[in-house]
């Protein structure tokens, strides 16, 4: 069994890009099973999805915690614990990150034991167009896994992404094929694990007895003060808003439509964008009248961790 | 037949659309909302000639459900969790109706605390209700219950609701292949709503009678409603047999799952049932005798099967993804019912509860289950239930707690406010 995992944020297809390897290997004769796995996030929050592939019908579900195939589309993840996005790494899988650094550079940072491969997805996109980084990682994620051709691999992004205009396809298709062809050196790099040959099942389990506990603790009830203040929800953020003045009419429409309260009003009755608490949603930029709101790609914009009440 | 990848809850859609629904009210929720936005992405782009209508709450969902149903469309909708209990009122009514609808419900752990992923106290807690209820393990058996159900509402000896259940997550975001049946085929299995002598014309208006009735009255008609619930289970057997003889896909009122030479069977409902398939494929490949019975009918409660699948087992260890405070876990408290007073004794019954609020059952936690119970019978006495509920998680719990009433008790407090 194939059983690949999907990290990003919300808003790099990461859903959709475990949607098209899903179908690609639908296609080549799998049974699949694919996921996205998300909460309450918005875009900019680290989500992940996963993939199962073999040749019989898949009883297993949810999380997959063994993974043979492990890919990371946004190399920032690494620095947040609770993206977990290491877990259950062992000597025989493989690490795909999309990212402008050496795979050699990964390994010292991140002493894995199994391998380590890199995608330069920033120099597709600068070659093919823009394309979310999801779907660029599945196809190099594709060709690892050697066992899908490219035709159904760009059948499958046709199939998925049915509905969006045909120059849009055919742009993701390029791309997709595009780091398809740069890994076909590591073409099966991926080893397919017999099924049901995960970790053998020795160890039980830690279970332990609850006790019934004294309130407090016993309660879900927990309270803080200023927790708004304290919680700067502005890293989630890819992409950000960008007031020009000169354009702007004063007309507080992007005070109002922001939900997360993050713009103010300066003392000329300027909007002022708080980026400690902009989650980049883009709200403001597609609502503002006079169109005097553009959109930034974050990793164009240093330092990439907003300074402190920067404007 | 085409198979194409479908979610659980894209999959409940394509059974609405193959049962050609008239009406669906809907109102969305965390996991259910797929399934009315891609009804109503179908009915804008003319492939389902249907109504929709978005209403305030669950609970006006179901009273239009209810009402469009007794004049004599075929309805369809959709709920979860909160959504499911805030229209609680209304599913007991829609019973004593004899309203025949299908109600899909994707479960979600009911707050609080709150959460989004699932287990079974929202659907179990519309159980006494009289809805009828199916219960999926697979995307496919999603969209085939749904054409079950329509058969089984609006047969003349029932004409009850039904719900039918699957796990948010695990199914309704999961795709899985899935058959889609010839609609051909469907229209032969599950002809147009035959109005089941109701009828409603607009040029004929009427009004339905509301009394309050005394407790002889009340007791008929609620009782009505148990025995055409009881009467379900024949009519099931029926339309399950029709389905597996046009379809070709088996769906007894209870799945038994290598059960032949067992002597210890696992027993839950619901999508982690698959996962029990997993670990008992590898336990049988070792030489043990494990089997799993999935209840795949619980209202009506398919007593006398389990009985037959179930009473001459050594052992049976109930996996209930469900908690009922204060006694336990509901499947095991019916099944304990449904198992009592056999002449040869039974088998021994041993509680588990595990997967609340969508927690992970791992592989190795369904094999100490059977390491367990299978104790249980060599000693002929049965451990108390036990919560799959590991040290670690402990560990994970006693470290937030640790944050949490240190801040309350302010130490830290306010340390980085500005």
């Amino acid at each position: 069994m194939y059983r690949i995992r999907l990290h990003g944020r919300g808003g790099q297809g990461i859903k959709t890009a475990s949607r098209i390897l899903g179908t690609a290997l639908f296609r080549s004769g799998f049974e699949v099973q694919d996921a996205p796995r998300y909460g309450a996030e918005r875009r900019g929050a680290p989500i992940f999805a996963y993939v199962r592939a073999d040749d019989k019908v898949i009883c297993e579900r949810g999380l997959i915690h063994q993974p043979n195939l492990v890919v990371v589309a946004d190399e920032t993840l690494f620095d947040l614990p609770a993206a977990n996005v290491l877990e259950g790494l062992d000597g025989r899988a493989v690490l795909l990150i999309n990212s402008e650094r050496s795979a050699q550079d990964w390994c010292r940072q991140l002493q894995l034991p199994g391998q380590v491969t890199v995608l330069d997805g920033a120099a597709v996109v600068r070659e093919a167009g823009r394309v979310p980084a999801g779907a660029l990682c599945v196809g190099a994620a594709a060709r690892l896994l050697g066992v899908v051709s490219r035709r159904a691999l760009l059948q499958a992004v046709a199939e998925e992404l049915a509905g969006h205009d045909a120059a849009a396809i055919q742009t993701s298709q390029q791309a997709v094929s595009q780091a398809y062809e740069l890994f076909a050196g590591e073409a099966g790099l991926v080893q397919r694990l017999q099924s049901g040959a995960k970790k053998s099942v020795t160890t039980p389990p830690k279970w332990v007895e609850l006790d019934c506990e004294a309130l407090p603790r016993a309660a879900p009830t927990i309270t803080m003060a200023a927790t708004s203040a304290l919680v700067k929800t502005g890293l989630w953020r890819t992409r950000r808003p960008r007031i020009d003045r000169a354009l702007c009419s004063r007309c507080g429409l992007c005070r109002t439509l922001c939900p997360e309260g993050g713009i103010d009003l300066d003392g000329e009755g300027y909007p002022v964008i708080d980026y400690r608490y902009c989650k980049g949603c883009l709200l403001c930029a597609a609502q503002c009248p006079r169109r005097a709101i553009a959109v930034a790609d974050e990793r164009t914009v240093s330092p990439p961790q907003p300074k402190e009440g920067e404007p | 037949m085409t198979r194409i990848l479908l979610t659980g809850n894209a999959a409940a859609a394509w059974g609405a659309r193959l049962a050609a629904v008239d009406y669906v009210p809907a109102f969305p929720i965390t996991p259910q909302t797929e399934i009315i936005e891609t009804l109503a992405e179908w009915i804008d782009g003319g492939v389902l000639d249907s109504r929709l209508v978005t209403l305030e709450s669950e609970h006006s969902m179901l009273t239009a459900a209810g009402a469009a149903a007794v004049t004599g469309v075929r309805v369809f909708s959709a709920t979860s969790s909160q959504g499911l209990l805030y229209g609680m009122e209304m599913l007991y009514n829609l019973a004593g109706w004899r309203a025949p609808l299908v109600l899909v419900n994707v479960s979600r752990g009911l707050s609080a605390p709150i959460t989004l992923e699932p287990d079974h106290n929202d659907v179990l807690a519309a159980r006494d209700s009289g809805f009828l209820q199916l219960h999926c393990a697979t995307c496919q058996e999603v969209l085939d219950n749904v054409l079950l159900a329509y058969r089984l509402a609006e047969d003349a000896r029932v004409r009850l609701p039904v719900l039918v259940n699957l796990d948010g997550f695990y199914l309704s975001f999961t795709r899985e292949p899935v058959a889609i049946p010839e609609p051909a085929a469907v229209a032969d299995f599950l002809p147009p709503f035959s109005d089941c002598g109701l009828h409603f014309r607009g040029g004929q208006p009427s009004s339905q009678a509301v009394a309050v009735l005394g407790g002889g009255l009340y007791s008929y008609f609620r009782y009505q409603v148990h025995l055409a619930a009881e009467q379900a289970a024949a009519v099931y057997a029926e339309v399950a047999a029709d389905f597996e003889r046009r379809f070709g896909r088996s769906y007894p009122a209870v799945e038994a799952y290598r059960c032949k030479d067992a002597e210890l069977v696992l027993v839950m409902i619901g999508s982690f049932a698959t996962k029990a398939k997993a670990a008992i494929d590898g336990l049988c490949a070792a030489g043990q005798r494990v089997g799993l019975v999935r209840p795949r009918l619980l209202r009506p409660f398919p007593a006398a099967e389990l009985r037959r699948l179930l009473g001459h087992r050594k052992g049976v260890a109930v996996i209930d993804q469900n908690l009922s405070p204060g006694r336990g876990g509901i499947l095991h408290t019916e099944l304990t019912a449904a198992l009592y007073g056999l002449p040869q004794g039974g088998p021994l019954l041993v509680s588990f509860v595990g997967g609340l609020g969508g927690r992970d059952i791992a592989e190795e936690e369904f094999v100490q289950m059977v390491e367990v119970l299978r104790q249980a019978v060599q000693e002929g006495i049965a451990p108390p239930p036990r919560l799959l509920f590991t040290e670690e998680e402990l560990q994970q719990v006693r470290r937030l707690q640790d944050i949490a009433h240190g801040r309350s008790e302010g130490k830290g407090e306010g340390e980085e406010t500005s």
